[in-house]
Order: structure tokens, then C-alpha cells, then sequence
């Protein structure tokens, strides 16, 4: 397999690791480095904004009727009732008291159809923009946010996930767009596995052992690089990165009272978590919560899971908006797809991809607004009908990439998101 | 003549939407249910005819009772309000609400006494009211989680509450702290892949002596969220809060205790329901595993046995109430 998404030459790959190693600082080296895969307007794009995007993957499906769109009283809306929020005239369920006051920062798009519920088609057509074909592979948002929106001279990853679960390391979501570009997963918000020399070797030796394989490295690249040769070289690479920066990553160095105000709880540090990566210039940062597929006591589940996720979230949004970080930030809530309006014998939902809920914020999008509309028991779209590939880009335009753009990829133009639909122009600013 | 070996349904009616919670009226003239649309209903015994009550909660009811005396309905709504019901008068009217509970209310009982009720909802809140005047009389906030179940023992003294987590206690409606605590932890999981707790004391019943009590729920719950998990019931002594017996059932490989009684021969009883149907299950004292099993209709959420003991009340999803006679 050919490394087509990269420029090939030698030097470019010494150039980049040297500066990753803190030992090169030359920016004509870097802005010729390896690192530089973009050519054309995504790249003027990215020159003239650094944004950031924020996004919650409520992983197994949320209800969109305990969240959203409640439709309290209906044959549907099961028993939570809607509450008031800080938008006169907008109501969202009663499980989400803290998020109710920060809807002036939000856009609720109540009009996503995206006929799919499958669990991973969903995702997979939710995080990339696209549906899922044999035919062809393609990045997830947070991969397409990395490289356009990092900055070549940063030495921060760009594409970040805190998930729930254990263990951690590099995902497989950039496609063509190369493993520079691919998510580190921070397991349990933990901080990047193996990113602590070990004890038995000194900084000296760790350069020694660096120079060694640099040189055996070259040599075997001369003649044989590929993508996969390029996939391993950057592992090195990001893990030179995280040990440097590792701090960034460790939540333990906020304060006491930080901590408080998120709640001691999982999600409650992986969201303190996302501020702090948020602040170090990390341009996507993904939380996941876990776990909404609720075929079975839907109300309960969505009373214990909406509610962790209420009040940490309720307190980034307003921590961003403080910190100025809001004007600069994009943020999303989604998940592979809704809930089925009726109710099961087992008091669940089942999977619903017709009629559903995905939330945005902050920068570039209309705040304290609702875009799109269902019926009165929630089962289609009636208003404003928008889907993954339209949202898709909308993220992309929020944050400032010219969506309808492409990237150079081998030699070949690919669009960083479907050419055949268009952002969802009225919903951002 | 109880002989739950001839239990079979005598009556079955319906309504237009999926029934929560059942109660029998002590004097055996109504069975009241709840339904999904925040309503409540009064079943004629006599004849199945249904009488809706006026609107009031705005959230589903699935924590009911009747007090002892049959005048008086209370229910309690996931609304967190308490109202009283005049279940006396051809037209039935709330006679009292009450914001009782910051969060979903989800089970009641009132003492035989008919002199208090005991609610316990999410808000990990038991409040003791007066049942007469309304007056809120004591609370207790010892629970770490979601309240699910309460239960006056028959001294009218003492009452059981179970959560979300398998924490069990006996209280004395004068003391600040528990009687004691039991260990239905076996009641509880947490699922580590999806994130979630599950189980808890659904149910909790006295038998006549006092000796005994029993914790419903489930258990084996290897997928939560798919509504994998098979019924078990602990049996304890009250006293020294010895486990007595962990009682499970076969073949019901989807199933989950919604409720618990004891019979008047010792016999415990419990309504399974899942993806295995509706289950009345029996249980004797003597072995882990159901004496006998009668199977339901359709799935059922919750029942109630009369005031003779030979007549249990079940609600179902599929818009039924079903009374089935347990003797000849």
C-alpha cells in the first residue's frame, strides 16, 4: 500500500521528528514536513481560524423524547415532563435541569433523519458525514477537525477521545487522511498509556536509543516506505508528543474545587478533562457517555444516565462561555440515532433514526435556537429535516472550513464532506 | 380454599392504553390501576366497568395505595406529588395533592392502622405522613440510591425500604435510624460495559408473624439494557437478618420481580415479568426453587392480592387487567 497521503521525501520525515523531539524549531522545516498533507483552500481555511470542536457521543442512542424534543402528556412521551429553559419558549425534559439554564448557548436541530438503526452504520454515518460502503473509507469529523484545524506548529494531538472504558491508544478514524490523524483514546480519562519512560532508562539513553532508530529508520525508508511504514513512524512520533505534554492530559492538576463543581464521578473529571484539553489548544476533543441502547427500562436508564450527564456538561458549556472559549468552540451532542416514540413492554425504546435530536453551540452556530420540528407523538420530521451528511457539514462551516473545499489527497481532490448536500446555511452565523 | 395449583383466571378486562400499577380495594368492590397516559382507573369488580379519575398528576403513577378502611386512594406520581382520592363517591375527586418528593415517587404503603403512609421515590427520600391530615411526620435520607419499594409491616410500627443499590432496612416510624439492615446486595448490579446499575429490592413483604420477610427483584442481569435477567427472591429472617433462601426459578430466563407477597400459608408469591411473559411464581419456605408456576396472558408489571387472599389483581402492557382466583 502506497503512503499517497503524504509528500514522500525523506528529509520531510527527519524534519518533523527532529521538531517533535524538541530539538529542531525551524518553522521553513516544518511547514515542509510531513505533517503537511493539505493543499489548497482547506489549508487557507485552517490559516485563518483556530477553532475547536467539543463533541458528546451519547453512545447506544439517546432518547431524544427524555432529552430534546419531550412530548409530555402524548401516547409517546412517556413520564417525564418538560421543563422551561433559559430560552423563553424552549422546553427540554425535566432530566436536564442544568442544561435547561445554559440554552442560550445552544441550538437544538429537532428535524434529524437519518434512516439507520443500525448501531454501527449509525455511528459510523453520524461521525463521518457519510454512509458506510465497501467502496470507500472515510475520516471521522474528528479527524477531518485535526488537520484542518491544528495549527502545523503544534505539537498537541488533535484528535481526542475520553471514553468511559479502560485501555486506550490510537483509533482507526482518519482513512485517507493518515494516522497523523487518527484519535488517541484516553481511557477513563486517563492519560495516554506509555507515555512515562520507564525507570531503568535516563533521558541520555532515551536519546541514544532515538538516534539509533532514526538512523536505522532512513536507511530502510530509502527503499521501502509505505502507508503502513509512515503509520508506525507516527506512532513514534505522537508518543515523543505525549511525553512531553503529558501533563496536559492528567485532570489530577485541577483544582479541588473544579473538581467539586463537576462532580466526582466519571463523567463529571472526563469533562473537567475536556476543558483542560480544550484549553491547551487540542482542536477535537470527543466524550463519550455510555451506555443509551435502553430496550429495557428506558425511564430508569435515562434517569440515572441523563442526569450524570446534566450537570457536568451544564457546567463546561457555562465554564467556556466564562472563559471566553465558547466564541471559539463548537459543540455537539449526537449519537448513532434516536428512540422509538412507543414504548415497549419492557418499558424501553427501541432504535428510531427517522425523528431525532442532535444538538450544537458555541462558535458559529445560532444560540438559544430550535431548528426543525416533529409531530405531536414525535414519530417524523414535519419542519426542517436535516441529516448526518448536511449536519456534517455544518460542523465543519461553524468552525470555519469551507465544507463544500477538499482536500489533496495523492495527487487527488477528495471533499472533506459530501459534495452532494450542503450545510444547513440558517442555522449558522 | 387457597390452592395456588388451581389458579386460573376469572376475569379479564381492558382499557385503551398499557397499565402500570394495580391495587385491590380492602372491601373488594374495585381494583384501581394506573396507566401510561398519568391516569388512574377504578375497575368495577362487579362487572369490569371502568371509571377514569380526573387529571392531576402530569407525570406516569406507579406507586399506589389503598388505605385499609377502602375510602381513601393515594397515589404518587412521578410528578413527586402525593394525592389523596375519595374512592367513596360515584364521582371520585382528589382530595388532597401534596408536593411530597423531589423526584419520582415509586412506591407507598400505608400501616393497617390506617393511621400513616410511607413513600419513597428517587430522590432517595422515605417521608411518614399522616395519612388523615396529610401532615408530612418524619423523613429519612439514609439511602445511597433510588428508593424503590416500602412496606408497613403488620404492627403498624415498623416498615421495610429497598433500593436501587440491594440496600435493605427495617425502620421504626419513631427512630431516626434503622432497626436494622439486610443484605439484598445480590439484588444490584452494575454493568462495568454499559455503564449502568440495575436491579434493586423492587419489592419487599412481610409475612403474618413478622418473622419473615422477603426482597424481590432480579438478578443474572447480563444485559440490562436488553432486559436479560432471570426473578429472584431473598427470604429473610426478620429477626438476625438471616438469609433464609435465595429463590429463583426455572425457565424463566426473562424475568424480573415486580412485586412480592406472602400468602396466608407461608407461600411466597411473586408477578415475573420479561421477555419470558407474565408469571405468577410460588415459593415455599422449604426450597430455593418455585413450588409452582402459573403463567399469564401477556407480560405483567405489577399485582395485588385481595383482602381474602384467594384473588390476585395483575396489570399488563397489553392494556389488561386480569384477576385470577387462587382455588378451585
Amino acid at each position: 500500500m502506497r503512503a499517497d497521503y503524504a509528500c514522500g521525501s525523506m528529509e520531510h520525515i527527519q524534519a518533523r521528528r527532529r521538531f517533535l523531539a524538541g530539538t529542531v524549531a525551524g518553522g521553513a522545516a516544518l511547514l515542509g514536513g510531513l505533517g503537511v498533507l493539505t493543499q489548497g483552500h482547506a489549508a487557507e481555511s485552517m490559516a485563518k481560524r483556530q477553532k475547536k470542536i467539543l463533541l458528546f457521543n451519547m453512545q447506544g442512542g439517546l432518547s431524544q423524547l427524555e432529552t430534546w424534543d419531550p412530548k409530555p402528556g402524548t401516547e409517546t412521551g412517556g413520564p417525564f415532563r418538560a421543563i422551561p429553559t433559559s430560552v423563553p419558549g424552549i422546553h427540554i425534559s425535566e432530566l436536564l435541569p442544568k442544561t435547561a439554564l445554559q440554552m442560550h448557548h445552544l441550538c437544538l436541530m429537532r428535524g434529524v433523519n437519518t434512516s439507520e438503526d443500525d448501531h454501527g452504520k449509525g455511528a459510523y454515518l453520524m461521525m463521518t458525514g457519510r454512509r458506510q460502503s465497501p467502496a470507500a473509507d472515510y475520516p471521522e469529523l474528528g479527524a477531518v477537525a485535526a488537520k484542518t484545524l491544528s495549527p502545523e506548529t503544534s505539537s498537541m494531538p488533535g484528535h481526542i477521545r475520553i471514553v468511559p472504558w479502560g485501555g486506550g491508544g490510537r483509533g482507526n478514524d482518519a482513512a485517507y487522511l493518515g494516522p497523523r490523524y487518527s484519535s488517541i483514546a484516553l481511557g477513563n480519562g486517563k492519560p495516554p498509556q506509555y507515555t512515562v519512560r520507564p525507570d531503568g532508562i535516563d533521558e541520555a539513553s532515551e536519546m541514544r536509543r532515538q538516534s539509533f532508530r532514526e538512523q536505522t529508520d532512513a536507511a530502510f525508508l530509502n527503499r521501502h516506505r509505505s502507508a503502513m511504514t509512515d503509520a508506525f513512524l507516527n506512532s513514534y512520533d505522537s508518543a515523543e508528543q505525549l511525553m512531553l505534554k503529558r501533563d496536559v492530559f492528567d485532570v489530577e492538576k485541577e483544582s479541588a474545587a473544579d473538581h467539586d463543581r463537576y462532580g466526582r464521578n466519571d463523567f463529571g473529571r472526563h469533562c473537567l478533562l475536556a476543558r483542560r484539553l480544550l484549553q491547551n489548544d487540542v482542536p477535537f476533543v470527543q466524550v463519550t457517555h455510555s451506555n443509551y441502547d435502553t430496550h429495557n427500562e428506558n425511564f430508569d436508564f435515562h434517569h440515572e444516565l441523563v442526569h450524570q450527564f446534566d450537570a457536568p456538561f451544564a457546567t463546561l458549556v457555562s465554564d467556556l462561555s466564562t472563559l471566553g472559549l465558547l466564541e471559539d468552540t463548537l459543540i455537539v451532542v449526537l449519537s448513532e440515532f434516536g428512540r422509538t416514540p412507543n414504548i415497549n413492554l419492557y418499558m424501553g425504546r427501541d432504535h428510531w433514526s427517522r425523528a431525532w435530536s442532535v444538538v450544537m453551540g458555541g462558535a458559529g452556530v445560532s444560540r438559544g435556537a430550535v431548528y426543525g420540528s416533529t409531530n405531536a407523538n414525535g414519530t417524523e420530521v414535519v419542519d426542517g429535516q436535516v441529516d448526518h451528511s448536511q449536519l456534517f457539514h455544518t460542523y465543519l462551516q461553524a468552525v470555519g472550513v469551507e465544507s463544500m473545499e477538499s482536500v489533496a489527497v495523492g495527487g487527488r481532490e477528495l471533499p472533506l464532506a459530501d459534495p452532494a448536500v450542503e450545510p444547513v446555511w440558517s442555522v449558522l452565523t | 380454599m387457597l390452592d395456588i395449583t388451581k389458579s386460573h383466571v376469572v376475569h379479564d378486562w381492558t382499557y385503551d392504553r398499557p397499565l402500570l400499577a394495580c391495587r385491590f380495594d380492602p372491601l373488594s368492590r374495585y381494583v384501581v390501576t394506573s396507566a401510561e397516559n398519568n391516569l388512574l382507573q377504578r375497575f368495577s369488580m362487579a362487572d369490569g366497568t371502568v371509571q377514569a379519575f380526573p387529571v392531576v398528576h402530569d407525570s406516569w403513577v406507579q406507586a399506589l395505595v389503598v388505605t385499609p378502611d377502602g375510602n381513601t386512594v393515594v397515589s404518587g406520581g412521578g410528578d413527586g406529588r402525593l394525592v389523596w382520592w375519595d374512592l367513596q363517591s360515584t364521582e371520585i375527586s382528589a382530595i388532597r395533592t401534596i408536593d411530597a418528593h423531589s423526584d419520582y415517587i415509586r412506591s407507598l404503603s400505608a400501616s393497617m392502622d390506617g393511621q400513616w403512609l410511607v413513600s419513597g421515590g428517587y430522590d432517595r427520600a422515605i417521608h411518614l405522613w399522616n395519612v388523615a391530615s396529610g401532615a408530612l411526620v418524619r423523613s429519612w435520607h439514609k439511602h445511597e440510591m433510588n428508593v424503590y419499594s416500602v412496606q408497613f409491616l403488620p404492627d403498624s410500627k415498623r416498615f421495610f425500604s429497598g433500593d436501587l443499590k440491594g440496600g435493605l432496612y427495617l425502620w421504626d416510624v419513631e427512630q431516626e435510624e434503622p432497626l436494622a439492615k439486610f443484605d439484598a446486595s445480590t439484588l444490584h448490579s452494575f454493568n462495568d460495559g454499559q455503564k449502568v446499575n440495575f436491579g434493586g429490592v423492587r419489592s419487599v413483604a412481610s409475612n403474618a408473624d413478622m418473622s419473615q420477610m422477603a426482597a424481590g427483584g432480579l438478578h443474572k442481569s447480563t444485559n440490562p439494557l436488553g432486559a436479560v435477567h432471570e426473578p429472584l427472591a431473598l427470604r429473610f429472617a426478620v429477626d438476625g437478618q438471616t438469609l433464609l433462601r435465595s429463590h429463583t426459578a426455572e425457565g424463566i430466563p426473562g424475568g424480573g420481580l415486580w412485586r412480592v407477597q406472602y400468602l396466608s400459608d407461608g407461600t411466597l408469591m411473586g408477578i415475573s415479568g420479561g421477555s419470558t411473559g407474565g408469571w405468577l411464581l410460588f415459593w415455599n419456605q422449604d426450597q430455593d426453587l418455585t413450588s409452582h408456576k402459573f403463567q399469564l396472558p401477556a407480560l405483567a408489571r405489577d399485582m395485588d392480592l385481595s383482602a381474602d387472599g384467594l384473588l390476585v389483581a395483575t396489570s399488563h402492557y397489553d392494556r389488561h387487567l386480569r384477576v385470577t382466583r387462587l382455588a378451585e
